[in-house]
């Protein structure tokens, strides 16, 4: 909302000053958000009298002047053609920076002939386009503020532009008139109130208007009255002037009217060629659906049913309370005109407006909702301008329908505003402030003033008066624990795990990632998800158009533009929501990582490698030890699509509990998302980890044995796709007590077993806890392992 | 017996290596060496003769002992001093690579915002990114003909035709957080609720997804006043600075009532932030207590409770007191700014010892 001061203050009678106007604005909720003060840059500027001016001695265009100004005669070297004896100019004394071509004034000499200022066009001082010659006033005092001047002669010249942005509960400063208001009750001046008297017309009304039934709800209330004999043009230039300096392109005068009442009071309205009414009749009705619609815009409109539209016997003409339309428009030829002020429905409008993506004026204000009081008043308001711009004769005034009723009251206590806001705000000033609002106080009841449909209930009330008597001077009051003492912990075990994780991953070598929840859908479909129900309706890009059903396709992405950038060597990892669906309970929680590239960079110490599955499985056992997953897990395969099918695992607990799954990344998801391999990755689902059930922090015993543990080795043959973990619990199952643990220590695919056997070799180490071991002991429990590891993988053991 | 005290010294003296030095011991002190066999003449001896030659004996041997011990590690530091002339490394190599990862700045600034909350009771909440539009909206008083919902450029997940419910929302700010809280925990409570959040906006200063903390504390008789003081405690703690002045602007939000945003004192100083000192004002929230609906909505009796609720933006005020200029670089993943401007593993922010380092 933009409106210039002087424009203010024909609402406000004040003596305050800009800068107070603009703080009081920003304190009372009407946040400033640009100004625009023609004084500052001018402020410097004085007025003089050229005394003579001579032809400078070494340049055709120059002029050598004797300028009187505050501080005495002074020399300007001038190019202006019309730098002349006698006329009154503005002048830039050196030190004043002259904003149109953006340099300070300085002594200096031209051509060899010392200068001490610059005599300004209007361009120069950035006050039009007029280059031609130096500004020549008519008249002028020497050493008056060149601002001074204008603020008497040309007063739009230096009016300060202000723009504030409006929250959308208060339409009432949509209105420059509510704007002042609210200044006024913060004790800023006095709110001018002019009575609106009404016009009398001279002859009935031509054309008749009709609000059909079912349309009362969305048009209560519709006047309308034509004036003839009208002579439309443009209009004169304080209002031209107003309405660009907010921005707004002057049409003709009737328009420009339209436009005027619009952001003085809120209160829009529109105006039709009375001589294109086919029929003289303006019917007020929901759309069937389907008719076509040229606008103001020019752009052709399809209407849908229940729109609320106003029509003549030749078909629609107007969109109620959103825009007019192109046929019955005025023109510059305009000679009678039928004007109209309404109330339309709030919510209706703005179900036409976002429907059809107008964005007017009049749609802005009705969908925030005007002062529907002030309809009889507007459209006299209106006609009086419109007799005094353009002339004409008024006709009786046409009325449908009747005004909505929105009277209401609320409970006012003065111990709930203190209450609640924390902050003594006397009675009588809180009073006062609802009454300079507008508020009618009857009782313990607040009447709720037409022109603010945002006061809906008693803390609306509240609101009022805090926002008046200004927060600025609320003071903070400690807040009580919620119970005395040292505060207990806060995060529950996800969220404790979640920060386990990150900090787990990153002291392994990886860099958190946080990346978009959406991805394009073929990424989104490589990984399980791409479906309709995880679609967006309405995505920024193509690239952003599906919910990720997986982290892993973001960190693939991200490597691949890393990459791009010459980067080989990536380990990221994030931990983040992805979507099995479109419905909220179908969000997870995954932790994610990937490692492409080498273990490291080439170095003096060691040959590089490229990073591998154990890599990654080292990551993921890590973190799952650091998030208490418990030790004893089994690998399976059988995981998703985009793992390598004989190069990942999926970490289980049972049948049914994946912890997580590592592995080498299918070849056709890195080409289709660009990565240069190998890329190895993890996935961590934390929140499948069970809760361990003992909950104390007191350690189990420690039992330290003296007795010498033994260790012995074992070299088995058996087919290449028996897994080792298969050998190790095989052995370890031998003797649960006598046998600590079971090490692969070794495994080797060679030409002697064939391509379909491999070895491996296991370490099995024996803690005796009684008595040393007898080496007859030792040997027949070695024979118990063979067997065992034979029996279990058919395999032998190898000599 | 001082020849033959002279002849062992000597003859440890001149030993170049172990095995001579060990010979010299076995001539002097073993079974059948020189002293050895002396002392075994001490039992045929008078008790007169033995009082003076067991002493002297004992004491030649004893020297003996020692200036053979002393003779070998005298050996032994010149082997080591041989050795280590031989040992030289050139030290300027580098030293072996050793990962390094990192901690995004959303994440270490969330962790800094609990901490904080938590020292003031607030537990955490989290709750779904696609919601209901009753959640996002509805419940906190935003009705579906509010302008605010066209404002808030809200995403919108596909809806199938023979699905007449509304269309869920990606979730446009974390206050659906704050009705679920108050649906599971009731009255009184205080919590947080971080997250990621959505909006249909992307240019310089805007991304279709940022990251909020919102907070709720509701009781008997909380005030804006209490509010203010909570964010006046935690704008100095955050930004590590023993005073701020906080300024409140009536504003408006449909889900409080009163609201207010929130400024601090700040100043720039080549594009550097200072906090607490300057002649500028930054707005870092929005505020207010909660409307009586919302509250309502969230099946709290509005006439028995009351309380205060906020919001700001994560990766703002990671970018305010971490100085990072771009928030479209937050989700770039570009390793280069993820190593700047992360934070390490032991980063782990607490109240006692400041929040960063």
């Amino acid at each position: 909302m933009k409106f210039t001061l002087s424009w203010l203050k024909k609402h406000l009678e004040t003596s305050a000053n800009l800068d107070e106007i603009l703080l009081a604005l920003t304190d009372l909720g009407l946040e400033v958000e640009n100004v625009v003060d023609p004084i500052e840059a001018l402020k410097d500027f004085t007025i003089g009298k050229v005394l003579s001016a001579e032809q400078h001695q070494n340049a055709d265009k120059l002029r050598v002047c004797q300028v009187q100004t505050d501080e005495g005669e002074l020399q300007i070297i001038c190019g202006a053609p019309n730098a002349r004896k006698g006329i009154w100019v503005v002048v830039a004394k050196p030190g004043v920076f002259v904003p149109g071509i953006e340099t300070t004034i300085g002594v200096g000499k031209i051509r060899g002939v010392e200068s001490f200022g610059m005599m300004c066009s209007e361009r120069e001082m950035q006050l039009s386009d007029e280059h031609d010659g130096i500004i020549e006033l008519p008249s002028g005092k020497v050493g008056e503020r060149f601002v001074d001047w204008l603020a008497d002669n040309k007063p739009s010249k230096v009016d300060s532009t202000i723009e504030i942005a409006i929250t959308p509960n208060r339409p009432d400063a949509l209105g420059i008139h509510g704007i002042a208001r609210d200044l006024a009750a913060r004790g800023l001046g006095k709110l001018i109130d002019n009575e609106v008297n009404p016009v009398k017309g001279s002859f009935p009304c031509p054309v008749s208007i009709k609000i059909e039934e079912d349309c009362l709800v969305n048009t209560p209330v519709f006047f309308g009255r034509v004036i003839k004999g009208v002579k439309n043009g443009q209009s004169p230039e304080w209002l031209q002037d107003y309405l660009k300096a907010i921005g707004l392109r002057p049409i003709s005068a009737l328009v420009d009217i339209t436009n005027y009442f619009t952001y003085d009071q809120n209160r829009p309205l529109h105006v039709f060629d009375a001589d294109k009414i086919v029929g003289n009749k303006l019917k007020i009705h929901q759309a069937a659906g389907g008719e076509k619609f040229i606008g103001l815009d020019e752009k052709e409109y399809t209407l849908s049913s229940g729109m609320t539209v106003i029509s003549d016997s030749n078909g629609v003409e107007s969109l109620g309370g959103i825009m007019g339309g192109l046929n019955s428009g005025c023109t510059d030829k305009t000679e009678n005109v039928f004007l109209e002020a309404a109330y339309f429905n709030p919510i209706r409008t703005a179900y036409t407006g976002r429907e059809l993506k107008i964005n007017s004026d009049a749609r802005y204000r009705f969908e925030r909702g005007i002062d529907p009081a002030w309809t009889p008043k507007g459209i006299e308001a209106a006609t009086q301008m419109i007799l005094q711009l353009c002339g004409g004769e008024a006709s009786d005034l046409v009325k449908e329908g009747h005004i909505p009723d929105t009277s209401r009251f609320y409970k006012f206590d003065p111990n709930k505003v203190q209450s609640l806001v924390g902050m003594k705000i006397p009675t009588d000033q809180q009073i006062k402030i609802l009454t300079d609002l507008g508020f009618v106080l009857t009782d313990d009841q607040a009447h709720v003033p037409a022109w603010r449909p945002d006061v809906l209930g008693e803390a609306d009330i509240v609101e009022e008066i805090a926002r008046v008597a200004s927060l600025a001077n609320l003071k903070g009051i400690p807040l009580p624990r919620m119970d005395v003492g040292i505060p207990k912990p806060v995060l529950n075990t996800a969220q404790k795990r979640e920060q386990t994780a990150r900090r787990s991953i990153a002291a392994l070598g990886y860099n958190e990632c946080v990346s978009y929840s959406f991805i394009d859908v073929g990424s989104a479909q490589l990984f399980g998800g791409g479906t309709e129900a995880t679609q967006l309706q309405n995505p920024i890009s193509s690239d952003m158009s599906h919910m990720r059903p997986d982290l892993l396709p973001c960190l693939l992405k991200a490597a691949s533009r890393n990459q791009a950038r010459g980067f080989n060597d990536i380990a990221l990892f994030e931990a983040g929501p992805v979507f099995g669906g479109g419905e909220p309970n179908d969000q997870d929680f995954q932790i994610s990582g990937l490692l492409v590239g080498q273990t490291s960079k080439k170095n003096v110490h060691s040959r590089i490698r490229n990073i591998d599955i154990f890599d990654v499985k080292a990551d993921v056992e890590a973190t799952l030890a650091a998030l208490g997953a418990p030790e004893k897990v089994q690998i399976r395969r059988g995981g998703k699509s985009w793992w390598h099918p004989g190069r990942h695992g999926c970490i289980c607990l049972g049948p049914k509990t994946v912890l997580a799954v590592f592995g080498e990344i299918h070849p056709k998801v890195l080409k289709e998302i660009d990565v240069k391999g190998p890329a190895v990755a993890f996935t961590i689902w934390p929140n499948s980890i069970p809760v361990p059930r003992n909950k104390s922090a007191t350690r189990s015993a420690l039992n330290l044995v003296d007795l010498q543990a033994v260790e012995r080795d074992f070299a088995f043959v058996v087919d290449k796709e028996i897994e080792a973990s298969d050998l190790v619990v095989a052995a370890a199952g031998v003797d649960k007590q006598l046998i600590q643990e079971v090490r692969v220590f070794d495994e080797f695919i060679g030409k002697e077993f064939g391509a379909e056997k491999k070895s491996i070799a296991l370490t099995v180490r024996l803690q005796p806890t009684e008595k040393t071991l007898t080496d007859a002991e030792i040997e027949d429990l070695s024979k118990k392992v063979i067997e065992k590891v034979a029996n279990v993988t058919g395999g032998f053991l190898r000599t | 017996m001082e020849n033959l005290r002279n002849k062992y010294i000597q003859a440890i003296d001149i030993a170049g290596d172990e095995n001579a030095l060990e010979a010299v011991r076995l001539a002097a002190l073993g079974k059948k060496g020189e002293v050895s066999l002396k002392m075994r003449e001490l039992g045929q001896m008078s008790p007169e003769e033995r009082q003076v030659a067991g002493p002297a004996l004992n004491d030649l041997k004893n020297e003996i002992i020692s200036a053979i011990s002393a003779k070998k590690e005298a050996l032994e530091d010149s082997v080591l001093n041989e050795r280590l002339k031989s040992e030289w490394l050139d030290v300027t190599l580098p030293s072996r690579e050793r990962p390094a990862g990192t901690i995004h700045p959303i994440s270490q600034v969330t962790e800094e915002v609990i901490s904080i909350f938590a020292n003031m009771d607030f537990s955490v909440a989290e709750g779904p990114r696609v919601e209901t539009d009753w959640y996002n909206f509805d419940a906190l008083n935003i009705p579906s003909h509010h302008p605010a919902r066209a404002e808030m450029d809200t995403f919108y997940m596909y809806r199938s035709e023979n699905d007449d419910r509304a269309p869920h929302v990606l979730r446009t700010h974390t206050s659906p957080v704050q009705i679920r809280t108050m649906e599971n925990t009731g009255a009184p409570v205080r919590v947080i609720c971080p997250g990621g959040v959505y909006r249909a906006d992307y240019d310089q200063t805007h991304t279709p997804m940022f990251h909020q903390v919102e907070g709720l504390a509701i009781d008997q008789s909380l005030s804006m006043a209490n509010l203010k003081w909570v964010l006046e405690e935690f704008v100095k703690t955050y930004f590590e600075v023993n005073d701020v002045e906080l300024r409140f602007r009536a504003s408006h939000f449909p889900f409080t009532e009163p609201s207010a945003e929130v400024d601090i004192r700040c100043s720039w100083d080549n594009g550097q932030l200072k906090v607490g000192e300057g002649d500028d004002w930054l707005e870092i929230l929005g505020s207010g207590m909660v409307h009586p609906k919302v509250l309502q909505a969230g099946g709290i009796d509005p006439n028995l409770w009351q309380g205060f609720a906020f919001g700001m933006g994560i990766d703002r005020i990671a970018m305010l007191k971490y100085g990072v200029p771009d928030l479209r670089a937050f989700f770039d993943s570009d390793l280069r700014w993820l190593r700047h401007y992360g934070f390490t593993a032991l980063d782990q922010p607490n109240l006692h010892a400041g929040l960063s380092r």
